[in-house]
């Protein structure tokens, strides 16, 4: 692409903090309509049981109560919530209705709505809500699952939603020769996104116009209109999704949740505006949960450190029920499981297992994260058995610049071929022991000082990005002579309007200042959108622009062409401001916008960008306390191009930190019954300012993807997938001499001093 | 019952519930919902407001415990005109991204910088481990914070 301005590639402050900072972003709870009412959820409080009875009468005798509802206000079929990804029709068994109707399956899942003029009022009916639920045996985890001892969907004989396999080559060929193998179980824990602004939808319903109006719509509208449209039984055209501001979406906010069904129901029933806002402890238990997985994998060595084979059975606890993206981690796991290296043999299978907790769906670096732990785990352990050199074991089996693109795993059931676009790994993972000065920090690996065991490891991570089909932007020429852009795309915090605006101002060829706005993310904007999941919005909806802006400027010259009487060829578009013909015959681009000039382009795509990189770690580790301080950590990562560097370090940094929480915090506990233990912000930790205050980050583009016109890669990611991997490497490397391997995460501290008394019953300078 | 107070130099006067909780009224009653509720169990922060000099969790104190004191939330941080050191040096930071943690840590900050403007690193992390942000990873908003101390300094000394 010709650029005239750089605005891509250069570090612009962001336009939305001028909203932002002076608290003027408008996010869902911040909307008020004019008889609104408000909307509270009662939830099941029991995990696995059979509705006997839902008695609302007391409820709806509560002055300010205006309406209950419940599954039988609904009516037969009670609507579901569809699978957006990977929707194989194995699936639609194990849905889940938007209101429960015969049993309840999670402790969190809607029984009942309550209308009232205030939300105090709403809250204060959940109380009066009569409810008597048998309990069934629940089933708490994947194990317990697996039995089929007790069965969620009583009627389909079995626990397990799918069998995921990767396959590539011969594993079971290669296992049989091989010199070397070791196996491993190794767990991680059940997480969430948790965005800082919890959910809301406002519903408003024009009975005369027969048209629904959603606020608070993220990451995915258009999928959305479509599905509610559908169980409504109103054409698309009728539903607009519109995008407030979204305090965060890392996966988890903007998929159908039951609620984005039961809110314009709501609404549609009363002929009145619906709000409805989440509080966090409906969060914790009803926004979609993720990471929790078991994982026996086996990998197979030539004795000087080449990989030959991995193979591995995986259970996943996907919770009680198939929702949108629930399979995207599974699936994950069992394609990424090699993550950037050349293992030309694998085998793995991922079962998904149905349990009595909370849904799950993706939560940044899906399955990626987890992978990332079990591999870069694994191959710590095999360097240590076999006397390898950490980081030349790693450099000897990365994938090589020469042989992309290079092909990996393939899934079933359902997936295309998948490849890596382009990149040199190597050069990621040398700049990363660059910058951390790996050479002089591991001289301190397994060194107690003062107390305390130093260690340091690295890992190695690839990021998928850039999920097609498709992306659609159009383009407008303003009577000022300004260019207003709007895009499929979504944004759920993460600047883009700002980087759009880069990409627009440099296709056009004008200032930003030219770029009146980016409008993005709601359904009137554009044609068709996919918006943001698979840190996608850059390069899909920057290439998309990059097409729609191409079509803008031809019209423009058309319409030149015609008023200066000359032909579309002969006209120059001068500073964006101006058409000039031949002989010098020039007007204004803002006299031009009357005619109504503008254009929409589109950019589709079947393949997927990979970032990728390496992050190393330094950390001390008190054995008394089991506590681990971060005392330098470094992220390299190389997206192909970056529009931003400004917000792209900040996503490398921030996404560091939330893998912290991951590896050394965030638990979602839940005892034998299924009863949620982590239900406030007191019982589930995420990392705080005083934390983890030494992180750094390089973000290079040196390789530009060769899949799309602007070169870049999808990044966000990466700064979390080889977090819990690197972190339990370093904890392994300080406590070597005590013989201490995690076989899990988060690291908590009395984890940590669990394995140091079991390894070591009196840890030295335990004194 | 009613309640008078003052929100950002302006007296008010507003009928509320005695269980209304300060984050409730501003955004429900005033609608000043530069203030967020991200919790309602006083942990993440997002409600900040500088109660007579204090920053204090709007969702932790009813609006009537409000009777008499001079409250100041985002909105009364800000001007049309520019935006303020403050908030200058989150921008050139990049010390937010979603935007929804960053109305209390400014109030947050506000109120620390007013008192303490010579804190160093140690007391920035500290106090602002009150406030929960779940994108940024707090070492932008700790440098930002940092580089703002200039401003309040100076604003001392005249």
């Amino acid at each position: 692409m010709k650029t005239v301005n750089a605005f891509i590639g250069s570090p612009i402050e962001r336009l939305e903090d001028l909203r932002f900072l002076r608290g003027r972003g408008q996010y869902v709870d911040d909307l008020e309509r004019d008889g609104m009412l408000h909307a509270a959820v009662l939830r099941s409080s029991v995990a696995h049981g059979s509705i006997r009875r839902i008695d609302t009468a007391a409820a709806r005798a509560l002055p300010g109560v205006h309406r209950v509802i419940t599954a039988q206000d609904i009516g037969a079929p009670v609507p579901r919530v569809p699978m957006r990804l990977q929707p194989l029709p194995e699936f639609v068994r194990f849905g889940q209705s938007v209101i429960a109707e015969t049993k309840v399956r999670y402790v969190g899942e809607a029984l009942a709505l309550v209308l009232a003029e205030t939300p105090a009022v709403a809250e204060d009916a959940l109380a009066l809500i009569d409810v008597d639920i048998e309990a069934l045996p629940a089933v708490a985890d994947s194990r317990t699952s697996a039995t089929d001892q007790s069965l969620l969907f009583e009627e389909t004989g079995t626990n397990r939603a799918m069998l995921f396999r990767a396959t590539r080559g011969d594993a079971a060929a290669a296992f049989k020769d091989a010199p070397y193998v070791r196996r491993e179980t190794l767990r991680t824990a059940r997480h969430m996104a948790l965005p800082l602004e919890p959910r809301g939808l406002l519903a408003e319903w024009d009975a005369a116009r027969g048209k629904l109006t959603v606020s608070g719509g993220a990451k995915v509208p258009f999928f959305n209109r479509r599905t509610l449209a559908k169980e409504m039984g109103l054409p698309e055209s009728a539903v607009e999704y519109v995008e407030n501001d979204v305090g965060g979406g890392f996966g988890a906010r903007g998929e159908f949740y039951p609620e984005d069904y039961l809110v314009p129901f709501a609404a549609r029933l009363t002929g009145r505006p619906v709000k409805w806002t989440e509080d966090r402890r409906e969060q914790l238990m009803c926004l979609n949960h993720a990471r929790e997985a078991e994982c026996e994998v086996e990998i197979a060595c030539t004795r000087d450190g080449t990989i030959l084979a991995l193979r591995g059975h995986v259970h996943v606890d996907v919770g009680a029920y198939m929702r949108t993206n629930g399979a995207v981690g599974a699936r994950n796991i069992a394609q990424f499981m090699s993550g950037p290296y050349r293992i030309p043999h694998i085998d793995i299978d991922v079962a998904l297992q149905l349990t009595n907790k909370t849904p799950v769906g993706t939560y940044r670096g899906p399955g990626r994260f987890e992978t990332d732990f079990f591999r870069e785990r694994l191959l710590d352990m095999v360097a240590r058995d076999l006397n390898l050199d950490r980081v030349e074991f790693r450099r000897r089996n990365l994938v090589a610049r020469q042989e992309m693109p290079y092909r990996i795993a393939t899934i079933r059931p359902f997936d295309k071929e998948e490849e890596f676009d382009s990149g040199d790994y190597h050069a990621t993972l040398d700049r990363c022991l660059a910058e951390i000065g790996w050479a002089e920090k591991a001289r301190l690996a397994g060194k107690l000082i003062d107390g305390r065991y130093h260690g340091v490891a690295l890992a190695c991570f690839i990021e998928g990005g850039a999920a097609g089909p498709k992306e659609t932007a159009r383009m407008v020429l303003e009577p000022d002579g300004l260019y207003s852009v709007y895009v499929g795309s979504s944004a759920v915090g993460q600047g883009l309007e700002t980087a759009l605006a880069q990409i627009a101002a440099d296709a056009l060829e004008v200032p930003m200042e030219r770029i009146k706005g980016v409008f993005h993310g709601s359904t009137s904007y554009v044609s068709d959108g996919y918006g943001a999941y698979h840190s996608r919005s850059v390069v899909m909806g920057g290439s998309a622009m990059l097409a729609a802006a191409e079509n803008l400027r031809a019209a423009i010259r058309a319409a030149a062409a015609a008023r200066l009487a000359c032909t579309a060829e002969q006209i120059k578009i001068v500073d964006g401001t101006a058409a000039v013909g031949p002989n010098g015959t020039s007007l204004e681009l803002a006299e031009l916008a009357g005619d109504g000039i503008s254009a929409e382009g589109a950019f589709l795509n079947s393949k997927h960008t990979y970032t990728y990189g390496a992050h190393a770690a330094h950390v001390a580790v008190d054995p008394k306390l089991g506590h681990v301080e971060l005392i330098d950590y470094m992220i390299v990562e190389d997206c192909g191009r970056a529009i931003n560097p400004l917000t792209l370090h900040g996503q490398a940094i921030g996404a560091a930190v939330q893998g912290l929480g991951g590896a050394f915090m965030e638990h979602l506990r839940y005892d034998n019954e299924g009863q949620l233990l982590t239900g406030s912000l007191a019982d589930y930790l995420i990392p705080t300012a005083s934390d983890f205050p030494n992180i750094r980050a390089v973000v290079l583009d040196q390789y530009p993807s060769p899949i799309n016109p602007l070169g870049a890669k999808g990044a966000g990611e990466g700064g979390i997938i080889a977090v819990g991997g690197v972190i339990a490497n370093a904890v392994a490397n300080a406590l070597s001499s005590l013989g201490v391997e995690p076989r899990e995460l988060p690291l908590t501290p009395s984890y940590i001093w669990e394995l140091i008394q079991q390894a070591h019953p009196s840890p030295a300078g335990g004194g | 019952m009613s309640v008078r107070f003052q929100v950002n130099g302006k007296a008010v006067e507003v009928e509320v519930e005695p269980r209304l909780t300060l984050a409730d009224c501003l955004r429900q009653k005033l609608r000043l919902t530069g203030t967020h509720i991200g919790c309602e169990h006083g942990v993440c922060g997002a409600c900040t407001v500088i109660v007579d000099g204090a920053a204090v969790r709007s969702c932790l104190m009813l609006a009537v415990q409000a009777e008499g004191a001079k409250v100041t939330t985002v909105e009364g941080l800000s001007n049309d005109a520019e935006l303020t050191p403050l908030q200058k040096s989150f921008r050139k930071h990049h010390a937010l991204q979603c935007g929804f943690c960053t109305p209390g840590m400014i109030t947050t900050a506000h109120a620390l910088l007013c008192e303490e403007p010579d804190c160093e690193a140690a007391r920035v992390r500290e106090v602002l481990s009150g406030n929960l942000c779940r994108c940024t990873g707090y070492i932008p908003i700790v440098d930002a914070v940092l580089e703002a101390r200039a401003a309040y300094k100076q604003k001392g000394a005249t």
